[in-house]
């Protein structure tokens, strides 16, 4: 499936594309970031770090905001066909699940707040780690858009089993200490919350990874096993 | 590439191996096609790519350019129409086209349609008056000018004259229509109305047109065929063609990268 490397005739089109491609990739970076900063923040117990990137989130936003205004301006003037039609159409896409990236580490960082005032519970081992991949999992599914990459979407894509399989460890582990104590049960639920927020960042993650696949290739891998006339994949 | 369509559909033209000469310039290399039946194909690329040699090609409308030298196969329903014997005139009747700008002759708006059946020996006035409105009606013309047949044709409207090439052409009850660029001389409303009407004509015809305007060869047609360069590129369904192309350069063309 070749993607078009040639620019366009049309240079002002050309510009309006690569704004694009600049506009997504910082909005990724900064999504990035806002991973990277909430986590932190519940590591290190840092609150005035956790309302910085509920602050950040605004910025997260605004940029849904510039790019879907962006794509629109190019759909009504270009008509796209082929490989910017699929971009540009995915961009549109992955603007939302960015987005909703942000939102849920609003999310985070609100039970931080509220886990910080409060003495920790158990320390930390699974969480970071779990962290971890998905920021990972994040950053190599918009490699994989910088570059072109199919077969690197795809491993992103295979990943996110064991996203779903940390949160179930997690889970069971904090449900033992809600169990143990009822003293336990409030910071409990609340990092049971930070879990569940993750492994939501990671499937938005394999959302990236999917569309990236489509871009590229024009293939739909979305769904796999759960479309009609399909037999269900157990194995994920 | 030998560009073949969907298995079990029925084919109405078959091309093998078409080669156009130009004294000694070769404006098409061997191209082989299949053109499905009630189908519309479109023919796309840039200016000087050889659609519209390939299109006149398929109803010997290349012959009357004296340099012009023809090879290969084209069959219609298995009929050879190129080979000794074989009249062109015929061939064109069974093969309609309609062209560019529009050309109607300076008669009456019946006589334009009513002429190619005179000239194919149909006297009977009834049977004329009939597939007069018929055709009409088939070019979505007929209640425009039904109260008016008698009035001058040079009189109509720019796409209202198109419509009326298209009711000529289908008078004498082809098989196939060809149309080389039918709409780039009309307004957007009209071209409307042409699209719409190649639309309804494929359920009894088999359509073929050229077109340099990519959205309209997207809306109008179920398969397209990309040519460059005396070549034929690639040969899909419209819908491909379009979201996903297989070759770079249709890619290229299609998207704007080309020049």
């Amino acid at each position: 499936m070749p993607i078009a490397t040639r620019a366009h005739t049309n240079r002002e089109y050309e510009q309006e594309l690569r704004r694009l491609r600049e506009q997504l990739l910082r909005m990724g970076a900064m999504v990035e970031e806002i991973i990277a900063g909430s986590i932190k923040a519940l590591i290190d117990r840092d609150s005035p770090l956790a309302e910085r990137m509920i602050e950040f989130d605004r910025r997260v936003n605004q940029m849904e905001v510039d790019i879907d205004e962006l794509c629109l301006l190019i759909l009504a003037k270009r008509q796209p066909v082929a490989s910017d039609l699929r971009f540009i159409t995915m961009a549109l896409k992955l603007v939302t699940d960015l987005e909703r990236i942000g939102d849920l580490c609003v999310n985070i960082s609100e039970r931080v707040l509220e886990l910080n005032g409060e003495p920790p519970l158990k320390p930390y081992v699974d969480l970071p780690r779990m962290a971890e991949d998905v920021q990972s999992m994040l950053r190599e599914a918009l490699d994989a858009f910088v570059a072109g990459d199919p077969d690197r979407a795809h491993a992103v894509v295979e990943r996110d089993k064991t996203i779903d399989a940390y949160y179930t460890q997690i889970f069971r582990e904090l449900l033992t200490y809600m169990m143990e104590d009822v003293r336990n049960i409030y910071r409990a639920t609340r990092l049971q919350s930070i879990a569940k927020y993750l492994e939501r960042i990671g499937d938005h993650a394999t959302n990236v990874a999917e569309m990236v696949v489509f871009m590229v290739k024009g293939k739909d891998i979305r769904h796999t096993g759960k479309l009609e006339g399909q037999s269900p994949d157990r194995t994920r | 590439m030998i560009a073949t369509a969907l298995e079990g559909a029925k084919m109405k033209l078959v091309v093998r191996d078409l080669q156009v000469y130009y004294g000694q310039k070769r404006a098409l290399a061997p191209v082989s096609m299949d053109l499905p039946e009630k189908n519309v194909t479109a023919l796309i690329g840039p200016s000087g790519c050889g659609k519209s040699t390939f299109l006149r090609s398929l109803n010997r409308m290349n012959e009357l350019i004296p340099s012009c030298r023809v090879m290969g196969d084209v069959r219609l329903d298995g009929d050879a129409i190129y080979g000794p014997g074989i009249d062109p005139v015929v061939v064109r009747r069974r093969i309609g086209m309609v062209f560019q700008r529009s050309n109607p002759f300076p008669k009456s708006i019946f006589e334009n349609v009513a002429y190619g059946l005179r000239i194919g020996g149909i006297k009977d006035r009834s049977e004329v008056a009939g597939r007069v409105e018929k055709a009409l009606r088939q070019a979505a013309l007929w209640e425009e000018v039904k109260d008016r047949l008698a009035d001058n044709a040079l009189g109509l409207s720019g796409g209202q004259q198109q419509r009326l090439c298209i009711a000529r052409a289908l008078a004498v009850e082809p098989e196939v229509l060809l149309m080389d660029e039918p709409a780039s001389a009309l307004d957007p409303i009209a071209t409307a109305h042409i699209e719409e009407l190649i639309d309804e004509l494929a359920s009894t015809y088999t359509v073929v047109i050229v077109t340099h305007n990519m959205q309209q060869a997207a809306r109008v047609s179920d398969w397209t065929a990309f040519f460059y360069m005396g070549d034929l590129v690639e040969f899909d369904r419209t819908n491909s063609i379009f979201t996903k192309p297989t070759q770079a350069r249709t890619e290229d063309y299609i998207t704007g990268r080309f020049g």
